[in-house]
């Protein structure tokens, strides 16, 4: 299958984007006082190689490289437990999210590979105005390169098959974001 | 009462049995639905990691246009991550004064401007607070007596931001779901995650959650859900969380409806992917009572 589409374009990669970001994901976790509340709340803890309070120690000490390769901020299921409970106040889900950002712009190839699952998510926002679900998934499996990915989800695609809920939702806004992700891509390049 | 409403992609989509059971409840309650026109996406869970201005920008502009076509109603948000998506424009607004210039540069690119009017609302948040489980209760002509149900609101309808429930141990569905004649699984997993969009991404890790929330269900004869993200991760996994009986997953909406005396039809229960037999059988013998 021919895929004719541009690549992804909203990948930032402005050398100031990343500085900014940095400092942005520090600046939200340098009044920690490392109690580790954090690590207690998170439901995805388990998983992770870096404890959350350990990353964001390390990430206040400069070793970015190391932040950037662990496993950590993407295990992050945004349920905002560390955040409501942080007794500091911070802000420790967006941080997460910044570091995803980071490393999707600067990490390695691993890291941008699990990046692509929100570029494409945005990409077809982007696209169609409203997320049309079907076509994400297509696009997302396509850009993986992974031949197994689709078979994962079989199961769940006949399921939803059988149950008339693989439909397109509304065509009408296609197009209509296009003007509004183009202004934000300049004002974030530019900044 | 009227408000703004804003159904969200899934809700047009894979989660169409939400938005006809949420329209067709709010309706017997005497609820007004405006529909927000040419609403766009909120980035749901995939903004944040790409981009922070779209992470605001997106919603904002669904709040610009409620104000402009819908002034002076409250939004009413079923998805809960549309919700918190939409609440945090005004929230991190109020404390960066250099926000709202950013977004409104960004959203004049289409000729829109978001001047942090409209109050956005969960469909909980109305249904608990607005309505009332004494004006739900008094739509119900099938009562749900015998049925157990276990109240589970998920993340983003209870943090950051403790609006309507308290975000550590919720129970405002508690009053709705005595409302039905139904009772109320006494459980603790109500706000613990689903594991959310890590379903994708790493599904070993968010199939872990899903089995620790089906396996506290157990002896209750079904869970409602109020986010449709919540729903998919709790309904369509149960066999791979190595859960062994199916346990009913339904939208709170759907439980009113069939409470108020409306059809497993009307409520679009066909699409559901977790509805037990257990469970259809104690609904139609609850038809039977009240008939």
């Amino acid at each position: 299958m021919k895929n004719t589409r541009p690549s992804i374009s909203f990948t930032p990669a402005p050398l100031a984007f990343k500085d900014q970001e940095l400092a942005a994901a520090q600046d939200m976790v340098r009044a920690c006082m490392q109690c580790g509340t954090c690590t207690a709340s998170c439901p995805n803890a388990f998983a992770m190689d870096l404890a959350p309070r350990q990353m964001w120690r390390m990430l206040l000490f400069g070793l970015t490289q190391e932040v950037l390769e662990s496993r950590t901020f993407w295990l992050c299921s945004a349920c905002y437990s560390c955040t409501l409970r942080c007794p500091r106040g911070l802000p420790l889900t967006a941080a997460m999210a910044t570091l995803k950002r980071l490393a999707a712009a600067e990490g390695d190839s691993a890291n941008r590979k699990k990046a692509l699952f929100y570029q494409e998510f945005m990409h077809n926002v982007e696209q169609n105005g409203r997320i049309q679900e079907m076509g994400f998934m297509c696009h997302y499996f396509l850009a993986m390169h992974d031949p197994l990915l689709p078979l994962e989800y079989t199961p769940l695609g006949l399921k939803l098959l059988a149950k008339g809920k693989l439909r397109l939702g509304g065509r009408g806004q296609r197009g209509r974001l296009g003007p509004l992700f183009a202004k934000v891509r300049s004002m974030e390049g530019a900044s | 009462m009227k408000y703004a409403y804003y159904p969200g992609c899934s809700l047009e989509a894979s989660a169409e049995e939400y938005d006809v059971s949420t329209r067709e409840a709010l309706k017997r309650l005497g609820v007004e639905l405006s529909e927000i026109p040419d609403w766009t996406c909120c980035g749901a869970s995939a903004a944040e990691p790409v981009s922070s201005l779209l992470t605001l920008a997106l919603p904002a502009r669904n709040l610009a246009l409620a104000e402009r076509e819908a002034p002076g109603l409250d939004m009413l948000v079923p998805c809960s991550a549309c919700y918190l998506n939409h609440l945090r424009v005004g929230r991190e607004c109020a404390s960066d004064r250099a926000l709202p210039g950013r977004i409104n540069e960004a959203l004049g690119a289409e000729g829109l401007r978001y001047g942090g009017r409209v109050r956005v609302r969960h469909l909980l948040d109305v249904l608990a607070g607005d309505i009332g489980p004494e004006a739900v209760a008094a739509r119900v002509n099938r009562r749900l007596e015998g049925l157990s149900v276990a109240p589970y609101y998920g993340c983003q309808a209870l943090r950051p931001y403790a609006l309507f429930d308290d975000p550590e141990h919720p129970r405002s569905m508690e009053p709705l779901i005595a409302a039905l004649g139904a009772a109320v699984f006494d459980w603790d997993m109500g706000g613990r995650c689903c594991g959310a969009s890590l379903m994708a991404t790493r599904r070993d890790v968010a199939l872990v959650s899903v089995a620790a929330i089906l396996d506290a269900a157990a002896g209750a004869d079904a869970i409602v859900t109020v986010c449709p993200m919540c729903q998919m991760n709790l309904e369509a996994y149960q066999s791979q969380a190595h859960h062994a009986d199916t346990i009913s997953v339904l939208y709170l909406p759907q439980l009113l409806g069939l409470a108020f005396g409306l059809s497993d039809q009307q409520m679009l229960l066909g699409k559901n992917l977790a509805v037990t037999d257990a469970l259809k059988a104690k609904l139609r013998a609850c038809e039977a009572a009240s008939a």
